[in-house]
């Protein structure tokens, strides 16, 4: 079953060109990472499949309907990157931060259940967070604040999970952990995963799909095939080195 | 030194009257503040404050029950800031700066070019809920119910927002219809509010419950529980002791305000 299809999709930001005729498609419990160059144009497209900015041109379908027109917004789960976009004051405690992830699938006057509350305890529990349930939001650790966005995107049981730049804010044995929870929640419960990373080992290690963009799409396929060829392999080298240097 | 005992006092009708309003405004006031200070909204009920002062003026002016006129009147004040923001390119303080001249500077030439009306206009800046009619307190509560019903339905939705509204967009949320409620809700709350403590000190009504309640809550819902106290504890005591003291009840209910987030500074989280 295609879970999301980009059929020639273009962004631009004034005169600049942020994604060109981007085409791609996406099966249900594919496993893909998005890699490319600073300014590539992947945060672009998350945003663009999530219609949080509108496209130039093209079409994005996702399950089946065009995104125009699709309401079922529960069957996707999104982890934005660094959180940027959170409110530093606000005073929520883990549970009401994940309830907010069993939005998407209420109607009007939208309340919350004993079962929403029973949903949310099962998701921290699950994800080993359990303890944390009445914990103030502004007291977490990186490793349990993206342990909490990450049960805020699985409460509402996604079928699509779509992640920007997951692990930037954790240690490396935090991330590791957080890649192999992917892995089992890919092959456990055929959640299809969408993710960014600057990080391509990990998309080595985990993915089965690597989209390679640089404003268009210069590889859509399997990773063993994208890490056999010189071109991509020493296309990757060159940025992972560059990456390195200017995050140092 | 005070010379009333409590239960003399509240056996005033004008009083109880003034409880009653003063309460359900408070309410509503601290609910609504909330999520305007964590949305930082919180100057919009300042701005929207000085338009209501334009609307009373245009009242006393025409002869009209002020209340009548202000609020359909900020209501459009608020279309035109969140208008202004969106078309005209400029951040959402400057249009509050810009509706909030118009309002005043309106104000000013007709309270100029009428005569007669400024005692009641000055009654409408620093606010005399002491002297609040039956009328108004009905008036006041059924505003007040109205915007705490409206709060209530949209709650999940204006959480979601107000924490994070990139987030909520992509689980559907119709960030632009919550963002256009919140301010036409202020709007109203800020005519309300007039009676209880003026037009210059509405702002204060809708901000400091709110940020006290911040300094000591541990989740959303206690920071809501928190504000409503501390309102409802300011107009109690300011009440009580602007009747005591002979004070003004809108200076003496901000005073309290103040006095509650001073003292919360002190038992911080």
């Amino acid at each position: 079953m295609e879970v999301l299809s980009v059929h020639n999709l273009s962004i631009s930001y004034g005169q600049s060109i942020a994604l060109d005729s981007v085409t791609f498609s996406i099966e249900q419990g594919d496993f893909v990472g998005i890699a490319g160059p600073n300014g590539a144009g992947k945060t672009t497209l998350i945003r663009a499949i999530l219609g949080l900015i509108p496209a130039v041109d093209g079409s994005i379908f996702l399950f089946g309907k065009e995104q125009k027109v699709f309401s079922e917004w529960q069957s996707i789960g999104y982890l934005p990157q660094k959180n940027t976009s959170l409110n530093p004051l606000f005073p929520a405690i883990v549970e009401e931060v994940v309830l907010l992830g069993l939005i998407s699938g209420k109607h009007f006057p939208k309340r919350v259940t004993r079962n929403d509350r029973r949903l949310v305890r099962e998701i921290l529990e699950e994800l080993g967070i359990g303890d944390l349930r009445e914990k103030p939001f502004d007291e977490l650790s990186g490793g349990q604040l993206q342990r909490v966005m990450l049960a805020r995107a699985l409460v509402q049981n996604p079928k699509l999970l779509i992640f920007d730049e997951p692990s930037t804010a954790l240690d490396p044995k935090s991330r590791d952990s957080f890649f192999e929870l992917l892995l089992t929640l890919n092959q456990k419960k055929h959640i299809t995963i969408l993710f960014i990373t600057h990080d391509t080992s990990y998309i080595q290690r985990y993915a089965s799909t690597i989209l390679y963009l640089d404003r268009k799409v210069m590889y859509f396929g399997t990773v063993e095939n994208f890490f056999a060829k010189k071109e991509f392999r020493d296309k990757e080298n060159q940025y992972h080195i560059h990456y390195i240097h200017d995050h140092d | 030194m005070i010379d009333v005992s409590f239960f003399h006092f509240i056996q005033y009708a004008f009083i109880q009257k003034a409880f009653l309003a003063g309460s359900f405004v408070a309410i509503t006031c601290a609910t609504l503040g909330m999520f305007l200070v964590l949305r930082r909204m919180s100057l919009i009920g300042d701005g929207l404050s000085h338009v209501s002062f334009g609307a009373i003026a245009l009242g006393l002016f025409f002869g009209v029950y002020p209340f009548y006129i202000a609020i359909p009147i900020v209501i459009i004040g608020s279309y035109f800031i969140l208008k202004i923001t969106e078309k005209a390119k400029v951040f959402g303080d400057t249009a509050i700066g810009i509706i909030s001249a118009i309002g005043i500077a309106s104000g000013v030439i007709l309270t100029s070019v009428s005569s007669g009306f400024n005692g009641d206009l000055f009654s409408y800046l620093f606010g005399n809920i002491l002297a609040i009619s039956t009328t108004e307190v009905v008036f006041s509560v059924i505003l007040s119910l109205f915007v705490l019903l409206v709060l209530t339905f949209f709650y999940l939705d204006l959480f979601s927002v107000t924490f994070d509204e990139e987030y909520a967009k992509t689980t559907g949320v119709h960030t632009d219809f919550i963002n256009i409620l919140l301010t036409f809700l202020t709007a109203i709350t800020v005519v309300l509010s007039i009676k209880v403590v003026g037009v210059m000190l509405v702002s204060a009504l809708l901000i400091l419950p709110a940020v006290s309640a911040l300094q000591r809550a541990r989740g959303f819902k206690q920071a809501l529980f928190f504000s409503v106290i501390f309102s409802l504890l300011s107009v109690f005591f300011g009440l009580f002791l602007s009747f005591s003291f002979d004070i003004p009840a809108g200076a003496m209910i901000v005073m309290m305000n103040v006095f509650f987030f001073i003292l919360t500074l002190f038992y911080k989280r």
